[in-house]
């Protein structure tokens, strides 16, 4: 169970519920997973926006993705900085720089302030709102990547590798098959690739998710769509992105000789790349690595700190060592991890 | 270390055989020549002697990154590999080093007489001035637990690719005890050596499974049947005064069987007898487990030479006085093996693998029922008229196994894999029923499927009830149908007994805990099977 600040006799602004964390005082849950009256969402991926909400909150420019996904809801727009003000509390949205349109919640009441950061990375990408720190009494961290053994090395020398890689395969007339996930990794590879090297192909689950930001003014390179009806030989030496799910399937058979990639912050072990059968592990992450997270913590210069999905334990543990109040809280996220374990991708 | 760096790159980013093979020919062809040695000597087994302890390692790691011991421990079995686990923990490198591959197993070798802080230091320097893959390699390195997916017998064949030799050939050269510091690439690999020729073996012929119904073989009378007997499938070969004895996985072990040797005294030259290498005690074979010890070894400590001492139970003949005889019939073949051991010392070290005789199958299989009892696995079927061929082909040898033991059993321990298995849940710990309480008594990791590992990992995660380092106490919820070669009583183990060859047959989704065996059913099969 969460501890909490010692001098407060009332009840915590923020709960831990079986619906996801909710305050009481203004009747918000932040990212539920089971249906509630009204959500705030942090940022559009599927585990922190889900479906059957009577009323979403989110940044205007996580609102285009989540309506996609979403279809028609009841969805309220704000600024990032914009202050809300429900029953006293004052809500706001700040980038977190995960992916475009991700935010931290900060939610205030009398001098409690609460954090709650989705998921986050504190590098600038480049293509999303770069991450902003917000002073407060509790931060909820994830910490998918919540151990020393994961750093990531600058972007722009993930983005000579990947582009290295594309160049030699090019060069020798075989595809460069990069997994990706749909929803701000695939963008942000190709907002880094050289389209100098050759055409760039994506799977339709990509491309839907292009369509949606270019239509809200984001500039991506120019992208062919892969239909079921595209000649794989017409375009040797392309560079295709594809959800990770495709690397290995018929889809990607059909391209015939080809190398296949994979961009993620687990490409970090050697075990997980080989496991996958993968030829090239890019480590690339939209998630904070061990010292991001450390760093962003010290940064909100909270007492408080709720680690949820990762190596919650031993990253808690960690933080109690290093003075803080830390504990852990059970969500229903997934961060990276499952989906290269559990559910066949 | 750069260009060995790189071919270790490359060797990892492919698991195509031939992309590696291609790899490792360009690098002995092009490769600085003293590092082309070193290289060889690494993946035919003679690492460095390992100069400070993982203890050590571990301690300076943690020490060096700023983390606190228990944060690297609890990081190492999420990595899976202690020697990957140092280099992603340390800090980016503030220097280069030009180093090569010789120059630092040089430095390897002379650091064990150092003193430890001198040692301490000359890791700690290493660490600072490596990145990456050179990094992960020199930890391999001093580690000396260098196996990183190349066998020596893909090594032999990139040999045979970069230098024209035959790879039989090769595998003679690289045996015995050279160093890179008595030989040179060239006399190692490219000099003329007639000795290699005569060691030749002769491609196994394998025999498949069995899986219809043996009485659909036809006439019994067309089959000689033998005991399958639970060794190491060899060959043994007497050419011009040598013996040499390859294993089924054309692996030259002739040094660790030095008494093959007595051969010559009684057997002609030019002969090659291909059969089960066996523990040999009180005329009957010794289980699996005794010979085990020996395998490990490349050089036998008299002391377990005479408490393991092994024989060859041969079961047929290759050559005969020097004639290549694989295109006769095995009937053929088998008279002229029966000749060939006629008369021959009850204390030499080769043994006629006996025939089974039966006047119809029925007989048979109920012969094959008492394989266990016989020290065997089962019954060898080979086609009277059958050619000796090369490779496993279908038709004239069969495979007529026992059907395992099974036990079923409850999950109590779960543990990640290592390598490539790591992050994943894939070793667990089994128990049956002693009244109320669960006794461990086997480990099992293989037999489910990706999938199958894949959903006990996510129930693991959440249905750990007590932690110890890696490895988790679970629910006791799930039962597993446990199928072994054999049994045996262990006073190492707790439930005192010892299974051969453990493997998970089927995840009984459908049996509840409570119906799982007990202790007594697996003392029941000791006593049985024991």
């Amino acid at each position: 169970m969460p501890r909490y600040n010692r001098h407060m006799a009332h009840e915590p602004l923020i709960t831990f519920t079986d619906r996801g964390m909710y305050c009481a005082r203004a009747q918000v849950y932040m990212d539920p997973w089971k249906p509630v009256a009204r959500a705030l969402i942090t940022h559009g991926h599927a585990d922190h926006a889900r479906e059957g909400h009577a009323h979403y909150m989110c940044t205007k420019s996580a609102a285009p993705i989540m309506r996609h996904r979403l279809g028609s809801i009841d969805l309220q727009e704000v600024e990032y900085g914009e202050k809300i003000v429900i029953n006293g509390v004052e809500i706001s949205f700040h980038p977190a720089g995960h992916v475009i349109g991700s935010a931290q919640i900060r939610l205030a009441y009398k001098g409690e302030v609460w954090v709650i950061s989705g998921d986050y990375k504190v590098e600038h990408d480049g293509i999303g709102e770069p991450f902003e720190p917000v002073r407060c009494t509790h931060f909820v961290t994830e910490c998918t990547f919540g151990l020393p053994i994961f750093k990531w090395a600058p972007q722009a020398r993930v983005a000579a590798q990947i582009n290295d890689w594309w160049r030699i395969n090019a060069n020798a007339g075989v595809h460069s098959i990069i997994g990706a996930y749909s929803l701000g990794k695939a963008q942000r590879i190709l907002s880094l690739l050289e389209p100098g090297i050759g055409p760039i192909l994506t799977h339709g689950a990509i491309e839907a998710s292009n369509a949606v930001l270019r239509g809200q003014g984001i500039t991506l390179p120019q992208t062919t769509l892969i239909t079921p009806d595209f000649d794989h030989t017409s375009q040797n030496g392309a560079m295709v992105l594809a959800p990770p799910a495709a690397l290995g399937s018929k889809w990607a058979a059909k391209f015939g000789a080809h190398s296949s990639g994979f961009a993620s912050g687990w490409m970090r072990l050697r075990g997980v790349r080989r496991r996958r059968a993968l030829e090239r592990g890019f480590v690339m992450s939209d998630h904070a690595d061990w010292e991001g997270l450390l760093h962003a913590i010290a940064l909100t210069n909270a007492e408080n700190i709720y680690v949820t999905h990762g190596y919650t334990d031993i990253f808690a543990r960690h933080l109690k060592s290093a003075g803080y109040n830390a504990a852990i809280v059970e969500t229903a996220f997934d961060g990276e991890d499952t989906a290269l374990e559990s559910k066949a991708i | 270390m750069k260009a060995f760096a790189d071919l270790f790159q490359t060797l990892d980013e492919t698991s195509k055989t031939t992309l590696k093979i291609n790899a490792l020919a360009h690098y002995f062809k092009h490769a600085d020549d003293k590092d082309r040695i070193w290289t060889i000597a690494l993946f035919s087994g003679r690492r460095p002697k390992r100069a400070v302890t993982t203890a050590q390692l571990r301690a300076w790691a943690a020490e060096r990154s700023g983390i606190e011991p228990w944060l690297f421990e609890e990081c190492y079995p999420i990595v899976g590999d202690l020697a990957e686990t140092i280099s992603l923990v340390l800090p980016d490198a503030s220097e280069t080093s030009q180093a090569s591959l010789t120059d630092w197993l040089k430095a390897l070798a002379a650091l064990a007489s150092e003193p430890e802080e001198a040692r301490k230091t000359f890791v700690l320097d290493a660490w600072d001035c490596l990145d990456g893959t050179e990094r992960f390699l020199f930890n391999k390195l001093i580690t000396g637990g260098f196996r990183v997916g190349v066998s020596q017998k893909l090594m032999t064949r990139a040999l045979a690719a970069a230098s024209g030799k035959d790879e039989a050939e090769l595998a003679h050269r690289l045996m015995g005890d050279w160093t890179p510091l008595t030989t040179s690439y060239h006399a190692l690999i490219e000099a003329d050596d007639p000795a290699s020729a005569r060691s030749r073996p002769y491609p196994f012929y394998l025999a498949s499974g069995l899986e219809g119904a043996a009485h659909d073989l036809g006439p019994v009378v067309d089959w000689h049947a033998e005991w399958k007997w639970d060794g190491i499938r060899g060959q043994v070969i007497l050419r011009a005064g040598e013996v040499f004895v390859w294993s089924r996985g054309e692996e030259l072990v002739s040094e660790r069987f030095p008494e093959f040797n007595r051969l010559l005294d009684v057997l002609p030259e030019g002969t090659v007898l291909d059969g089960e290498i066996l523990g040999w005690q009180d005329a009957r074979p010794m289980p699996f487990a005794a010979l085990q010890k020996r395998i490990g070894r490349k050089s036998v400590p008299t002391k377990l030479l005479r408490e393991i001492p092994v024989v060859i139970y041969a079961y047929d003949l290759l050559e005969w006085r020097g004639e290549d005889i694989r295109a006769q019939p095995f009937e053929q073949r088998r008279a002229a093996l029966v000749r060939a051991l006629a008369d021959l010392p009850e204390t030499a070290p080769v043994h006629l693998s006996p025939e089974i005789k039966a006047s119809d199958w029925n007989a048979l299989a109920k012969s094959r029922s008492t394989a266990r009892e016989n020290s065997a696995e089962g019954l060898m079927l080979k086609r009277r008229t059958s050619p000796y061929l090369a490779g496993r082909k279908r038709g004239d040898w069969w495979k007529w196994k026992l059907d395992p033991l099974t036990i079923d059993a409850v999950m109590i321990y779960a543990q990640s894999g290592h390598g490539r298995r790591a992050n994943l849940f894939t070793d667990y710990t089994f128990a049956v029923w002693s009244g109320n309480d669960l006794v461990p008594f086997t480990k099992a990791y293989s037999g489910l499927s990706d999938a199958e590992f894949g959903q006990i990992t996510a129930w693991v995660r959440k249905n750990t009830l007590q932690r110890f380092g890696p490895v988790r106490a679970v629910a006791p919820e799930h039962v597993f149908e446990i199928a072994f070669e054999g049994i045996q009583a262990s006073t190492r183990h707790k439930s005192g007994v010892a299974l051969r060859f453990p493997r998970m047959l089927r995840w009984r989704r459908d049996k509840p805990v409570q119906e799982a065996n007990t202790l007594d059913d697996l003392k029941e099969m000791l006593n049985l099977y024991g």
